[in-house]
């Protein structure tokens, strides 16, 4: 098979700096082969669909553990929406309630939502499933 | 003197039982600590032989105070028990202090939220669905006054884990304490203040590091002249720790950072022994039992080795390393929560055995939520039974002199200053972080540790082995959607009915100081006490210091 490498940002939206797991993905990713940009920390929901834009992503890691996801994630899926990248696979993982987790994707604001617990391989499965 | 000396028939029967055991099948390992460090099959006193017991352990409260800090330890006192609580707003946090206070918990401590920790007021765009979340929103000194609300400020000491903006919120709560009649010198408690770790590990960071360390330093002076009581720094190893270094690395960077401070208060011409007495430790208390105790036993030896000889404190209160331990966050699991219980009874142990001056268990559910007033309660009568039923307290530093104990209390201290002179060749703390090697080295160990976990090398009961089909049944707590609502209301009144000429006049004095070499601390506490918000505080100072940006890596 000869398709360019999937292309994924990971991104720390909001206030906190709990990076571990996000940079503990993005080297997954990675390592999966994938072509991983890590966006770096306190980013508002404008600037990572910015970056998304600009790096012409076909998926968005989103990776937040403050609580703010139900504010955050249906915001960045929306601006995403009014970009012209309704296509790009949005993925997040964090401390979620399972409750809020089941919303986000019934909501079509997230296609997966991944919390502790979860390995890396079930990460890089789903993300690389969506591309066959 | 060493009491252990070279003993031939005890060489000879060791090798001999070596070759018998060797020849024995055993169980897959791993066979090293939880950092990775060897561990062997048994430890004699041939593992000691280099062991001076006067010049490497000593008795407790005398240097290099190996066995403890103070004389009598928990012979005297226990421990500090001390929940880290906060959420909502100032008065859902009243609440669960005030109820925390009479289940028997000894001092309180302070979780701000995000955009407290950031320096934001709640109103701020950047804010917006982070109020109240992970702890408690603090605008101005309004807010303050009820967060205390019915707690004596000289009878209960109090922790606050604030780093950016830590000199105002200790400002607003110094001039709270002054509002309730109390006086600066009878003051106790914390603020964590520690800005290195925010750069290497934590990353709450508003400021760069040169006016960030400014801060810390003029904290130092003016807490020296004024406020006795209050440690004013608690050099944090807990985030590294949880940010996924080893426990060699958290000691390590730790007491660099440590001595990256030292080094400022001298260069700010202070004398190391008016300083040095108030600066206090937290680490992190992990699943690996002996590998725990001995950090903290290292801590206490490294420390008093380097303030005496590298620094010339004469003042023994500046040499002794007196710590905060709190359970392992990052050790907890989202599957059948009541497990962590026992987790955390164990890393809790490790901690009472290390010595340590306090100690926060964390709940089970908190890999879930912030806690509920029944996780919590189990969490704090975790410490209770160790207190009070599993006499383990009943004589100083247990383990001392155990074959293992002592060994690997060695090996951490040698494993430390290995560190300390990398980051010396690196040219400092500061170059160190500059060029993202505190950040790579956690990062990678991060990435060891989860692969471990992700191939089944290292077991995690419930998670990768012993798994349970069974979802998690816990109620967890929820935080109000009308907290943010309330608390930005509570602001806009605020804005309105303050003195709003003396908070422009106190935020121009402020500016006009950061911009000169002088104490920055009575003009912070003038701001505070017309209500200027930490927002506008954090906003003023800004505008004269900028704003630190990470390089992002990987």
């Amino acid at each position: 098979m000869n398709r360019r490498k999937i292309r994924v940002l990971v991104a720390k939206p909001g206030l906190d700096g709990h990076d571990r797991g996000a940079r503990v993905v993005a080297r997954a990713l990675r390592d999966a082969g994938m072509e991983v940009i890590y966006s770096g920390l306190h980013q508002t929901p404008e600037q990572v669909v910015e970056t998304a834009l600009q790096e012409d992503v076909e998926v968005v890691g989103l990776s937040i553990l403050s609580g703010a996801h139900m504010t955050l994630v249906p915001k960045i899926k929306r601006l995403l929406v009014e970009n012209s990248m309704n296509d790009v696979l949005l993925v997040v993982g964090g401390i979620i309630p399972e409750e809020d987790a089941a919303a986000l994707i019934a909501g079509g604001f997230a296609g997966q939502v991944f919390t502790p617990g979860d390995s890396l391989e079930k990460i890089c499965n789903y993300i690389s499933s969506n591309f066959e | 003197m060493s009491y252990f000396k070279s003993n031939p028939d005890l060489e000879a029967s060791l090798k001999e039982w070596q070759e018998k055991i060797s020849a024995m099948a055993e169980r897959p390992g791993p066979f090293t600590t939880l950092s990775g460090v060897p561990v062997k099959q048994i430890y004699t006193p041939l593992d000691l032989r280099e062991l001076d017991y006067d010049a490497d352990l000593g008795l407790p409260g005398s240097y290099p105070y190996t066995r403890g800090v103070q004389e009598n330890m928990y012979r005297g006192r226990y421990w500090t028990m001390r929940q880290f609580s906060g959420f909502g707003d100032a008065i859902d946090s009243n609440r669960r202090y005030r109820y925390l206070l009479e289940q028997g918990q000894t001092g309180l401590s302070v979780a701000f939220d995000l955009p407290t920790i950031m320096g934001y007021d709640s109103d701020h765009e950047r804010s917006l669905g982070e109020v109240g979340r992970c702890g408690v929103a603090i605008d101005s000194l309004q807010d303050m006054e009820i967060l205390f609300n019915q707690i004596p400020l000289d009878q209960v000491t109090t922790s606050m884990t604030i780093n950016g903006p830590a000199a105002i919120l200790w400002c607003m709560y110094l001039a709270n304490a002054q509002n309730q009649g109390v006086g600066l010198h009878q003051v106790g408690g914390t603020i964590q203040n520690d800005i290195l770790k925010e750069y290497i590990a934590q990353k709450s960071w508003i400021f760069p590091p040169e006016p960030s360390i400014r801060l810390i330093t003029d904290i130092f002076a003016f807490a020296a002249d004024h406020v006795p009581k209050w440690n004013t720094i608690s050099i944090s190893g807990y985030h590294i720790r949880e940010a996924g270094s080893t426990a060699a690395q958290e000691l390590a960077f730790t007491l660099a950072d440590g001595f990256a401070y030292v080094e400022a208060g001298l260069a700010a011409g202070l004398n190391v022994d008016t300083f040095a007495p108030r600066l206090s430790f937290f680490f992190n208390a992990h699943i690996d039992f002996f590998e725990e105790i001995c950090k903290y036993r290292a801590a206490r030896r490294i420390w008093a080795r380097h303030l005496k000889e590298r620094y010339g404190a004469k003042d023994p209160r500046s040499l002794k390393l007196r710590f905060h331990t709190q359970t392992a966050g990052c050790s907890l699991t989202a599957q059948e929560p009541e497990n962590n219980i026992v987790r955390t009874t164990i890393e809790a142990l490790s901690a009472v055995l290390g010595g340590t001056q306090s100690l926060h268990t964390n709940s089970m559910d908190e890999v879930l939520a912030l806690p509920t007033e029944k996780a919590v309660t189990i969490a704090l009568r975790t410490q209770q039974i160790i207190a009070y039923e599993s006499g383990v307290a009943n004589t100083i530093d247990p383990l001392a002199g155990s074959f293992y104990v002592e060994t690997l209390t060695d090996r951490m201290e040698q494993e430390a200053e290995a560190y300390f002179a990398k980051i010396e060749q690196l040219g400092g703390v500061l170059k160190a972080i500059d060029c993202g090697f505190f950040q790579q080295e956690i990062a990678d160990a991060a990435y060891l540790y989860q692969q471990a976990v992700d191939k089944r090398e290292r077991l995690v009961v419930g998670v990768n082995s012993f798994n349970s089909e069974e979802k998690p049944q816990l109620e967890l707590l929820k935080i109000d959607p009308a907290v943010e609502s309330r608390q930005v209301e509570r602001l806009k009144k605020l804005r309105e009915k303050r003195d709003n000429n003396a908070v422009c006049s106190a935020l121009a004095g402020l500016k006009v100081c950061a911009a000169t070499n002088e104490n920055l601390i009575p003009k912070i506490l003038a701001a505070v006490k017309c209500y200027a918000t930490e927002g506008e505080i954090v906003s003023a100072l800004k505008e004269v210091f900028g704003e630190y940006r990470e390089k992002p890596l990987f």
